[in-house]
């Protein structure tokens, strides 16, 4: 029950400083426009509407993509530069416990991002969305920022052990967009990477929503990516330990 | 049972020099040192920048794993027993950071009352208790980013105590602070041992150590060098005398002459704005003054002045060695 309240006060807490942030802020509110932006003229010129519909959808998930994969590694930067994270390793709880509400916090603000560029969508492009199952659409944007939080947080435990891996957030942000099929078919994509594609809950989070919005069966799309969520959090779990030991035999938790 | 007991700790980092061709090199930050602390004792460890005090404090608090001997915090391996280290202590460094700025200083306290397992009854209760122990009592909705450095400290050791923890590890608690700050956070160190914790302080103000702590380790260079109570350290370099010459502009090779004579026990360049002053501790009964103008032929010399040593000389000889 600890544990529970534990993660659920972190999470407020951690969504709070988000909010609080201006500079954050205006990246987050901004960003993922400029995104729907990008996607929504060139989908325009196909002059297909189910494309546009398939693009905005697509639009939406990388904001919120985005807002995960690099703020999990800058968030790690920033406690570190805060002098924050020895005091919250140094702390009795499990740091799994400590480091999950930090990104479930993240990605919570995805489910801004995913509203903001449909409606930036619908006022400015004109793109008209119903939802077929307004149900099971909420239950896979859930899904969706639960399985990105999982996938964060694994980001994040490697990003504790190396002090310059936050890189890699930024790294990763791109790729996903087009391996987990945001704007374009995977079909369209190489053999070699379908696997890759499907280790990743993005892929099958976009497929929920897309499924859920335009008619189709999100739930087995929902399964796969709630199960490699909880896959990805099963395993940051399980290395966390090793990683904290290493850190702590190399001195890399403070900055110097 | 100690407190705090460490035997032969000790650390060293691997750092690397040059871009192409990477050269690994090994510094020692903490050459063997042993100590102990008894339940309800005040301890210092008093040093320089670099000297090995915030490393040693990071291995017992278990932040650094030691790459040699063993160190035990009430009992307890800080290796093998981490997690029930992690419980009975407290942990304040100095300066600003190690605060959410964003965040309000309550819900800072909050935070981490609920990462040290604060049951949740206990925690509104425990929270007030300790804003008004540390003087922040009516500024605890602002956020944090409009404290002073004061008030941030004050919240670092609220924070530290939030758990009630049996002993307290306070490094350079009062860096940066003005002198009535620093002296708020001193009186609220000194009411600590009254209610029964037990303190391991680090600092580098030696007057500092003399009024809080028991018992003072003086650690230079990774090794402790002096461990006794504070008046043991006085007695220890009470004699002799301190020849101060002001001198503009003085040779590093001037000044290893100067601590080559015969009866000079240490020697140090001050800078003071556009001079420096080299400071002379000489032993009892010697007259070196002559001697030491002597070797500053070539310098501008100014003002000389011969005075007893006070305890800043015993910690300056100390560390110099």
């Amino acid at each position: 029950m600890s544990s529970v309240r534990l993660v659920a006060v972190s999470w407020l807490l951690q969504f709070k400083m988000i909010m609080r942030s201006p500079f954050d802020g205006f990246g987050n509110v901004i960003y993922p426009l400029f995104f729907a932006t990008v996607a929504f003229l060139v989908f325009r010129a196909g002059d297909s509407p189910r494309t546009l519909i398939y693009a905005s959808f697509g639009a939406a998930v990388m904001g919120m993509w985005s807002s995960v994969s690099t703020s999990a590694g800058s968030a790690m930067q920033r406690e570190r530069w805060w002098g924050t994270l020895e005091l919250l390793v140094a702390a009795p709880r499990h740091f799994s416990l400590i480091l999950l509400p930090s990104t479930l916090g993240l990605a919570t603000v995805g489910i801004y991002n995913l509203a903001a560029t449909l409606l930036w969508g619908r006022f400015l492009f004109g793109v008209h969305l119903t939802i077929a199952h307004p149900l099971l659409f909420a239950l896979a944007i859930v899904g969706t920022v639960v399985s990105f939080g999982g996938l964060g947080f694994l980001f994040a435990v490697s990003f504790v052990r190396f002090r310059a891996a936050w890189v890699l957030g930024n790294f990763f942000e791109y790729p996903v967009w087009l391996i987990c099929g945001f704007l374009v078919p995977i079909a369209f994509l190489p053999g070699w990477v379908h696997p890759i594609s499907w280790a990743l809950a993005p892929t099958w989070g976009m497929n929920a929503i897309r499924e859920s919005a335009l008619g189709g069966s999100p739930l087995p799309d929902l399964g796969a990516c709630l199960g490699l969520g909880l896959g990805y959090v099963t395993l940051g779990v399980l290395v966390t330990d090793r990683v904290l030991r290493a850190a702590r035999l190399r001195g890399t938790l403070s900055l110097t | 049972m100690a407190a705090i007991e460490a035997e032969g700790l000790r650390r060293t980092y691997k750092t690397h020099t040059g871009t192409l061709r990477r050269r690994a090199k090994e510094i020692e930050a903490v050459r063997g040192i042993a100590f102990a602390v008894e339940p309800g004792e005040l301890f210092g460890l008093l040093g320089p920048n670099g000297a090995g005090k915030t490393t040693t404090i990071k291995m017992l608090i278990t932040l650094l794993i030691p790459t040699g001997g063993t160190a035990r915090v009430l009992g307890l391996d800080v290796v093998r027993e981490a997690r029930e280290v992690r419980k009975r202590i407290g942990y304040v460094f100095g300066g600003e950071r190690g605060v959410y700025e964003r965040l309000s200083g309550y819900d800072n306290l909050r935070y981490f009352a609920e990462l040290y397992g604060v049951p949740a009854r206990e925690q509104k209760r425990r929270i007030e208790e300790l804003l008004e122990l540390v003087g922040l009592k009516g500024r605890e909705h602002e956020r944090a980013e409009g404290y002073s450095r004061g008030m941030k400290q004050r919240l670092h050791v609220a924070r530290g105590l939030l758990h009630d923890p049996q002993v307290l590890f306070l490094d350079e608690p009062t860096i940066g602070l003005d002198p009535v700050g620093a002296r708020e956070v001193r009186a609220t160190i000194a009411s600590l041992t009254a209610a029964g914790k037990t303190v391991l302080l680090t600092t580098h103000y030696m007057f500092e150590a003399d009024a809080l702590c028991d018992r003072i380790a003086v650690i230079s260079k990774g090794s402790i060098v002096a461990e006794g109570t504070p008046l043991d350290l006085k007695r220890g370099v009470a004699q002799g005398s301190v020849v101060e010459v002001e001198v503009y502009g003085i040779a590093a090779e001037a000044v290893e002459r100067v601590r080559g004579l015969n009866g000079v026990v240490a020697v140090a360049v001050e800078e003071r704005e556009q001079a420096q002053v080299l400071v002379v501790q000489t032993e009892t009964e010697v007259e070196l003054t002559q001697a030491i103008l002597g070797h500053l032929k070539g310098a501008d010399v100014g003002r000389i002045s011969r005075r007893e040593p006070t305890l800043e000389d015993a910690y300056v000889a100390l560390v110099a060695e």
